[in-house]
This record gives C-alpha cells, sequence and structure tokens, in this order.
C-alpha cells in the first residue's frame, strides 16, 4: 500500500521501561495499520538477543563479559528504580496484577503484527554480535542509510 | 459467514487494537466480529481505525454500563 502510514523506531535503550514504550508504540501502530520498523542500536540490541537472560555472547574475551553484563529481554533494568534488578520484576508483578501486557508479550505481539525488526550494523560489530545471536524475526543488519530509506515518508522516533 | 466475538473489556493500550487486529486477520472473509469495549479510547478508536484499514462498522451499541458492542464485517 502506497498510502500506509509509517512509524519508524530506533530502540537505543536497553532499559526495561524504554522498551516497553517502544514495543508498546510499534504494536499499537501495527494494530491500527501502520508499517512499523524498529532500528535497535547498542543498549537496544539486548532485546532482539535469542537468549533472554545472561550469556557470554561475543568475539572477543571483552565483548564476552559486556554480552554477560548487558544480558537479554528478561534481565533488562530499569532507568529508575532499578535496585539491583528487583525494579524491573515489581514493575512486571503490577502490569500482570492490572492485566497489562509486559514486555515479552508485546514482543510476541510485535512479531505477529509483522513488525519489521533491524540491527544496527555497527553496534553489532563493536559489541562482537552476530545476527545468528538475534531472534529469527530480525529481518536485516542494516546502517544509517538504509534505515533513513525505509523511514522515509514516515514518522521517527528515538527512545 | 460466522459470527465471532472478543471481549477486550478488560484489556488496556495497546492490547485492545492488537487483540482486535490479531482476531480480524484470523477470520474469513465476509466474517462477523462482534467486538465488547469500554468506552474512551477503545470506543473511540477500534471503529476508527477497522474503517481505515477497511473493514465495515455495521452497527456500534450501548450494551451496559460502560460497556459497548462494535460489529465488525471483515
Amino acid at each position: 500500500m502506497a498510502d500506509q502510514k509509517k512509524l519508524s523506531l530506533i530502540a537505543f535503550s536497553g532499559d526495561f521501561d524504554k522498551l516497553t514504550a517502544v514495543f508498546t508504540l510499534a504494536t499499537g501502530a501495527a494494530a491500527v495499520g501502520y508499517e512499523v520498523n524498529i532500528f535497535f542500536t547498542f543498549w537496544g540490541l539486548d532485546a532482539i538477543k535469542q537468549k533472554r537472560g545472561r550469556s557470554f555472547i561475543g568475539g572477543g574475551w571483552l565483548t564476552k563479559l559486556f554480552g554477560f553484563m548487558m544480558g537479554g529481554l528478561s534481565v533488562a533494568p530499569n532507568s529508575k528504580f532499578n535496585f539491583f534488578g528487583i525494579g524491573p520484576k515489581i514493575f512486571r508483578h503490577l502490569m500482570k496484577k492490572n492485566n497489562v501486557a509486559t514486555l515479552e508479550e508485546l514482543v510476541d505481539a510485535a512479531n505477529l503484527l509483522g513488525v519489521n525488526l533491524y540491527a544496527c550494523e555497527m553496534a553489532m560489530h563493536v559489541l562482537g554480535l552476530e545476527k545468528k545471536n538475534f531472534i529469527h524475526e530480525v529481518k536485516d543488519v542494516l546502517g544509517v542509510a538504509t534505515f533513513l530509506e525505509i523511514s522515509e515518508g514516515g514518522r521517527t522516533l528515538f527512545i | 459467514m460466522a459470527t465471532h466475538t472478543l471481549d477486550i473489556t478488560k484489556e488496556h493500550c495497546p492490547m485492545t487494537f492488537v487483540k482486535t487486529k490479531l482476531k480480524l486477520a484470523q477470520i474469513a472473509e465476509g466474517d462477523i466480529l462482534e467486538v465488547l469495549l469500554t468506552d474512551g479510547e477503545p470506543l473511540n478508536n477500534v471503529p476508527r481505525s477497522a474503517t481505515e484499514q477497511g473493514f465495515e462498522v455495521l452497527s456500534i451499541e450501548h450494551v451496559d454500563g460502560n460497556v459497548h458492542k462494535v460489529t465488525i464485517k471483515k
């Protein structure tokens, strides 16, 4: 559809709360008929790792250590009130209790709705990550030029 | 032509839209979907976005309290 509305998100943060904002916007927009693209870069790449906990992925020992400290979606820290990882657990509890979709549910919904997920080539290189480390829904590995081309004509947000 | 129902009265944004969209994707062309939703954001936007995406909104009825029923044809 040529006249389809479009939303492109740059997911820079790997924080639990900010990723919740990314996936809330993405699923909501996709559900009301938008084409949605998410470009994951730097800490944001944690959200699309296949291993959602902590694991030593990365090329060298330094990136492996980084990979472990950053972890995946289920260990994403809060940007505020993290309390050494207890903060996100409290949020998940509150979200379930109030019947609000959790981050994992939103990611699943985004995949069902056909949200386009892209990973930043440069950040992957720095962090020693490869496409095979990501969930298979990640469509492609891109750079700035391609992202600009994809997001052309729509709205873009940096989170 | 089958009639399906979806209750999103307990859902919040964005799952109200997400569940409606996914249900509409599942049902066959020509089928009817009755969506139970609450007023405010869902009532204002579920029928509007369904129309925008080419579905036909047949009726919007008040059911009870703040619950409404939106009937959509795929």
